[in-house]
This record gives structure tokens, C-alpha cells and sequence, in this order.
């Protein structure tokens, strides 16, 4: 390759340009289409082209009162909410469970074994899986019967069904996964003579973990919190489901849109929200240069 | 057949059809079509049962492909993706968004062999010669239109009609009659502090707001001109009612999927909420003590029917016609009849009940065998009635019915409101 560099710059470029087509064509066109679209005025039938700012504005009608918040804010927030328990608890969980896969599991096979029980939960469909909740942590469910044998408690307990809890602990459950790979990962890239060397230079083990093993683990760490935030951020069947269809979420309210037909009000939510998520990825991606790392 | 739709074309067309058939060249019954078709029919889920797909294949040799969404995907592909489907099954309220488009065209209903026969609550908006509640989308406001190609509906009957219904009901409240332990009578219940976190509404929002409006009007707060096309101010009052008892903690869940109704009652997460007859109908198959209860302030009902888009011509056009008249021969309503819904020709629906069974069904009357489902599970055992009576007694019973308000962009923004609250 070194040998003649003008002509390999040619040919990376001709390597690059499928993918680059299918991107254009599959990503880039439809996100100019909806932000084209969400300047537009809609009826109950037909769009009409138009350039204008009112949806926008509509969007965030009612967000100068101080007194009340806004939907749009409220909405936000409690996606924001949602959006940072999953990310801490997946971080946690997610940087354990490698770390003992990478440091604790020795051979291959056990590794390969133990992948795929992570995988369990995407065996069912979405539906069912988020259905089968209800008789585990419902009014009724195994859980409250449970604990009311045991006599500890008297009446069943509300708060572990259709609530803040049942859609953290459904988020965490699916999207686990998605920090478990990365991290996973990036720590079976790490030296092991770097441990070793940690220990000998008398760090504790907790020292290892944190001086050596997190800051090498980081492309991983940032990779799975892209991965999580973004699916949470977008999300309306996890958070509509487990929470009983009574708490907002941006992704919503979109959907909620699109099936009344108000194509250019959904884009104009669209488009905020994909500003905002990549804002978050943005920043995200300051912490560690990515493509540096890889 | 040349393919040229041009409005005057597809007119004569069909006038030309429409007097062959006059003329007695009719083609019932069609004979078998040489080559096979398969038909793609969009709708609902709970209308789409194989059962009837088969009987039809068995019958005439034409497949029935099924495209089940939601209520408002229907309403959505209709006008974005006409070419999408060979024949439409949807509710009557979203005619008013579908047939500005252009996208269906009107049925003729000379080709319909028992047109004439369909139940006067369509055509007239009455039951056996009384009037019932119109507020809302009522069929019989939009049920015709002057030719096929029109954009508008007619106010008066004509030849063409906008969509041929297919099942129709009226809606009420479902309770778990075993864990209320007292008779429920009147709308107002479903926001009763009595039952705090054990109730349900529809998060389907043009129609969960007329079930919120029928609880307003039932708690004496407010009584709506049409609760059908609601005001700003009074979408703002509906609304206001629903945010307060939701804060409360009123509702346990809401719900949009139909399973979704039959699972939060059939597990006692909530004993009252709004409901459809077949959900109820599921839960009690699971040995689940279940009621529609019929309440004194009246239903709110729904209809939905057989629509044609412009796209499908030739063959396939048959095909579509071939259907929607085998729809209403008979077999396919004595079916839907003993689900609990209400079929559009009763008449032919009857001839292929069982007597005992039309009793039960129909004619509000005391089982004298034990009733079952169309697929042999057991649904009520000798001796029980019919929720909500005979036929004459629950569809007279109307209030209002499901409907596109003039305001509607203003309700789904406000209700959101409601589900961010």
C-alpha cells in the first residue's frame, strides 16, 4: 500500500463509495426529507409545502410559563430521567459482568457459553417478553404473593408494575447486553502484562481496576453508553409498555403523531430530538477520540 | 380492460356494470376464477379471522391475504399508501380523513346483491323505526357519496356508498363483576375514588376522549352539544377532568392493544375500564368472570366496513366485489354474531344461526343450550342473557359514536398532555 499512496487514496475511496451510497441513500436522504417535511403545514389528509416555523413554535407552546412546565420540557426531562438511571445501572452492571468474563473466565468455550445466556433475554419478541412482566411483578404476580406468604408485607405492593421502576428494570434487563459487548471488548485488548505489572509495582486489586483496567476499558465504556442512551432516548414501546402507557416519552409522542397523520409536527419533534441526542453523542465522543482508540 | 382512470371513464364503467347487472347478466354466484387471485385486505386484527379467509378460499378459490395494524395505521395507510392493499376494512370516523384523498372509491351498489337489506341503522340511523344518538361520526352521516369519484359525502342516499359495513357495536364499560361486588350502573364509576389505581382507559385518543366525555357528562360536570366535535374549551375541560384523576392515581394503566385490555383484567390489575365486547369475551373464556356492563347514560358505538381503493381494477375489482357480497351472504355474519358483534345483514346472518343461538344473541333471551364460541370454547352456560339484552335494546341504546372532531390536531396535542401529566 505504502508504495504508491496516490493511487490506494483512489481506491479507498472506491471501497468506500457503497457503503457510502447506501448511507446516503438510506440515512442521509430521509433526515433532509423530515426536516424538510417538518416546515410544513398538514391537514387531517394532505401535507402542504410550506416554510414556516410553526411547528416548532407549536412545539414548545406554553414553555414560557413559569409557573407550569411545559409538555415538551416535562416530556425531556423524564426521558432524560429515564435516559441516565439506565445508562448508570447498565454501566455497572455491564463493566462487572465483562470484567468477569475478560479477568475471571478463563477459557474460550466457558467465554462463547456465557455470551450467549446474556443474549437470553432477546429470545422472545418484544411483546411477549414485556407482557410476561405483568404476572411476575403485578398486583397478583409472583413477587407480591411471595413476599405477602412470607408475611412481610400486608397489601401488595403498587410501585413494581406500570411504574418508574418496572421501565428502568425493562431497560436494564434488554440493554445490559449492549454495554456487556463493547466493554468486553476493549478489556480482551488489554496487555495482561500491564496487570501484572500493576501488581508487582504493589497496587490493590481495587487500584488495578480503577487506574489500569477502567481508563484501557474506555472506548468500550463510551461505545455501549452511545449504544444505550441513543436506544433510550428513542424508545416509546418499553417505556409505553411497562409503564402502563401513563408516563411520557419523547419517542412517543412522536409515534402518537404519525398515527394522526401529523407528519410535519412528528418531524419537527424528530428533528429536535435528534439534535439532542447527538449533542449527548457528541460530547460523548470529546471524552475519548474513537477512531484513535479503535 | 383498458387501465385509464380518468374520472369519467371509471364512471361509465361502472354504469355499464352496474346495468349489466340490472339487466340480469349478474354473476352471482361468481364462478370460480380461472386463474387464482389473492386479495391483500387491510384492517384490524380483531376483524381478521382465518376462519372466515378459509370458508371464502373453500367457497370461491380466492385468497384472502390478511395486513392486520392498528386502528390509526389503517387510517394512515389509506392515505399514504392506497396501493398498499386490494381492500380496506375500517372504522366509519376515519372516512373523513380517507375520503378527501380520493383514495377509495365509492362502491356501487348495484354490484351488492344485498344492498337493500342492510340494517336501517346504517342507511337511516335508526333501530327497528327509532331513532338513536347521532352525536359523532354517525354512519348514515357519511355513508354515501354522489358518484364514485366524489371527494364529498352525500347528505341524502344515493347509488354509491363510501364503505359496506362489516361488524358494528356499541362499546361500554368492562368490570370484573367478582371484585366490585356492587352493581355499576352509570358512567361516572370509572373515575369512583372507590376503585383508585384499579381502573383503565383507551390510549387510543379520539376514541378514549368520548369515553372521557361520557364519564364528564355521567358526573353532571359539563353536557356537550356534540361530544362528537368538542370545542377547545370543551376538549380543555374533558382533558382538565382526566389530568386530575390521573394525578390522583385514578388509572392503573392505559391501554391501546386489545390484548393488552384483556390482559390488565383477566390479571386483576383493574376490574373497571374501557373495553370491547371480544376482549370481554376473551377473559371469560379463561374461566374469568367478566361483564360488559350496559350503563344507564347509553353506548358509544362503532361500525366499520368494506372500503375499495381506486388502485385495484379488473380482476382483482371482481374479486373484491365477490368478496364483500359473500361477506354478507350470511355465514361470515352468523360468525361475527357469535362473537358478539352485530353482523350488516341480519337477515342472512339468521338463516345460518341456530335458533337457540339467535335468541341468545340477538333477542336478548335466556340460553336453552349451553352457547359457545366459534371456535368451541364455552361462553355462557345454559340459562345465562346476553349483557346489554337484545339487539333492539343495545343499539338503541346509542349515545354517541366514535368520531374525527374538527379540532382534532388540538385533541392530540392536549391529549398527550394528558399521558406526560
Amino acid at each position: 500500500m505504502s508504495s504508491s499512496p496516490r493511487k490506494s487514496g483512489a481506491l479507498a475511496w472506491l471501497q468506500a463509495t457503497p457503503f457510502a451510497l447506501v448511507f446516503l441513500l438510506f440515512l442521509v436522504l430521509p433526515l433532509v426529507l423530515v426536516a424538510a417535511v417538518s416546515t410544513w403545514h398538514a391537514s387531517d389528509y394532505e401535507l402542504i409545502p410550506a416554510f414556516s416555523a410553526q411547528n416548532y413554535i407549536d412545539v414548545f407552546n406554553g414553555c414560557s410559563n413559569t409557573s407550569e412546565m411545559c409538555v415538551t420540557l416535562k416530556t425531556y426531562l423524564s426521558t432524560f430521567k429515564f435516559c441516565f438511571l439506565v445508562w448508570a445501572i447498565t454501566l455497572v452492571i455491564g463493566f462487572m459482568v465483562a470484567y468477569f468474563l475478560a479477568f475471571h473466565v478463563r477459557s474460550v468455550g466457558a467465554q462463547t457459553l456465557l455470551f450467549i445466556v446474556c443474549t437470553v433475554p432477546f429470545w422472545t419478541s418484544n411483546v411477549i417478553r414485556m407482557i410476561s412482566w405483568v404476572p411476575l411483578l403485578g398486583r397478583n404476580g409472583v413477587i407480591n404473593q411471595g413476599l405477602q406468604g412470607l408475611g412481610l408485607i400486608d397489601t401488595p405492593i403498587e410501585w413494581l408494575l406500570f411504574s418508574n421502576f418496572s421501565v428502568v428494570l425493562a431497560f436494564v434487563h434488554l440493554y445490559t447486553m449492549f454495554m456487556i459487548v463493547p466493554i468486553f471488548n476493549s478489556m480482551m485488548r488489554i496487555d495482561r502484562a500491564l496487570i501484572e505489572a500493576a501488581r508487582d509495582s504493589g497496587a490493590s486489586g481495587w487500584q488495578t481496576v480503577w487506574n489500569v483496567v477502567v481508563p484501557l476499558s474506555r472506548t468500550g465504556i463510551i461505545i455501549g453508553s452511545i449504544f444505550v442512551i441513543t436506544i433510550v432516548m428513542g424508545d416509546f414501546v418499553t417505556i409505553g409498555v411497562m409503564g402502563g402507557q401513563q408516563i411520557a416519552s419523547v419517542g412517543k409522542i412522536i409515534q402518537v403523531q404519525t398515527s394522526y397523520l401529523q407528519f410535519p409536527m412528528a418531524a419537527a419533534n424528530a428533528v429536535i430530538l435528534l439534535i439532542i441526542t447527538l449533542m449527548m453523542i457528541w460530547g460523548l465522543t470529546r471524552l475519548v477520540d474513537i477512531r484513535k482508540e479503535l | 380492460m383498458s387501465e385509464s382512470s380518468t374520472p369519467k371513464s371509471l364512471a361509465r364503467r361502472s354504469l355499464i356494470k352496474g346495468a349489466a347487472a340490472a339487466t340480469g347478466v349478474m354473476a352471482f354466484p361468481y364462478v370460480r376464477a380461472a386463474e387464482p387471485i389473492t386479495l391483500r385486505y387491510l384492517g384490524t386484527a380483531v376483524n381478521q379471522d382465518k376462519a372466515i379467509a378459509d370458508k371464502f378460499k373453500a367457497d370461491t378459490g380466492i385468497t384472502i391475504q390478511y395486513i392486520p395494524v392498528t386502528t390509526d395505521d389503517v387510517t394512515k395507510r389509506a392515505v399514504t399508501a392506497p396501493n398498499s392493499f386490494d381492500l380496506i376494512d375500517t372504522e366509519y370516523f376515519s372516512l373523513k380523513k380517507i375520503l378527501p384523498t380520493g383514495n377509495l372509491l365509492g362502491i356501487d351498489t348495484k354490484r351488492i346483491k344485498n344492498a337493500d337489506k342492510i340494517t336501517s341503522l346504517f342507511t337511516k340511523g335508526e333501530v327497528a323505526g327509532k331513532k338513536v344518538g347521532d352525536q359523532g361520526t354517525a354512519p348514515k352521516k357519511v355513508m354515501y357519496v354522489a358518484s364514485p369519484t366524489a371527494k364529498e359525502f352525500s347528505a341524502t342516499p344515493t347509488q354509491f356508498m363510501t364503505l359496506i359495513p362489516t361488524v358494528y357495536n356499541a362499546d361500554t364499560l368492562g368490570i370484573r363483576p367478582d371484585l366490585i361486588k356492587r352493581p355499576i350502573e352509570s358512567w361516572k364509576e370509572l373515575l369512583n375514588p372507590e376503585f383508585k389505581g384499579k381502573t383503565a382507559i383507551l390510549n387510543i385518543p379520539s376514541i378514549g376522549i368520548m369515553d372521557a366525555a361520557m364519564v364528564v357528562e355521567a358526573s353532571g360536570l359539563y353536557k356537550y352539544p356534540d361530544k362528537g366535535n368538542m370545542t377547545k374549551k370543551e376538549i380543555d375541560l374533558t382533558i382538565k377532568t382526566l389530568i386530575e384523576a390521573k394525578k390522583a392515581g385514578q388509572f392503573r394503566a392505559l391501554w391501546k392493544d386489545f390484548n393488552e385490555s384483556v390482559n390488565l383484567m383477566a390479571s386483576g390489575e383493574v376490574v373497571i375500564q374501557s373495553m370491547w365486547s371480544p376482549a370481554v369475551t376473551a377473559v371469560r373464556t379463561k374461566g374469568i368472570a367478566c361483564t360488559f356492563q350496559p350503563l344507564k347514560e347509553g353506548y358509544r358505538a362503532w361500525a366499520a366496513g368494506f372500503g375499495v381503493p381506486k388502485t385495484v381494477t379488473g380482476k382483482k375489482a371482481d374479486g373484491v366485489y365477490e368478496f364483500i357480497n359473500w361477506f354478507l351472504d350470511g355465514w361470515a355474519g352468523a360468525y361475527l354474531n357469535r362473537q358478539g358483534y352485530y353482523s350488516a345483514v341480519l337477515e342472512t346472518a339468521k338463516a345460518k344461526m341456530e335458533a337457540y343461538e339467535w335468541a341468545y344473541w340477538m333477542e336478548g333471551k335466556a340460553a336453552t343450550q349451553d352457547i359457545k364460541s366459534p371456535n368451541g370454547d364455552l361462553l355462557a352456560k345454559t340459562g345465562s342473557v346476553r349483557d346489554g339484552g337484545s339487539y333492539e335494546a343495545r343499539m338503541g341504546g346509542i349515545a354517541c359514536w366514535n368520531a374525527i372532531m374538527d379540532e382534532n390536531a388540538y385533541m392530540v396535542q392536549k391529549w398527550n398532555e394528558f399521558v406526560a401529566a
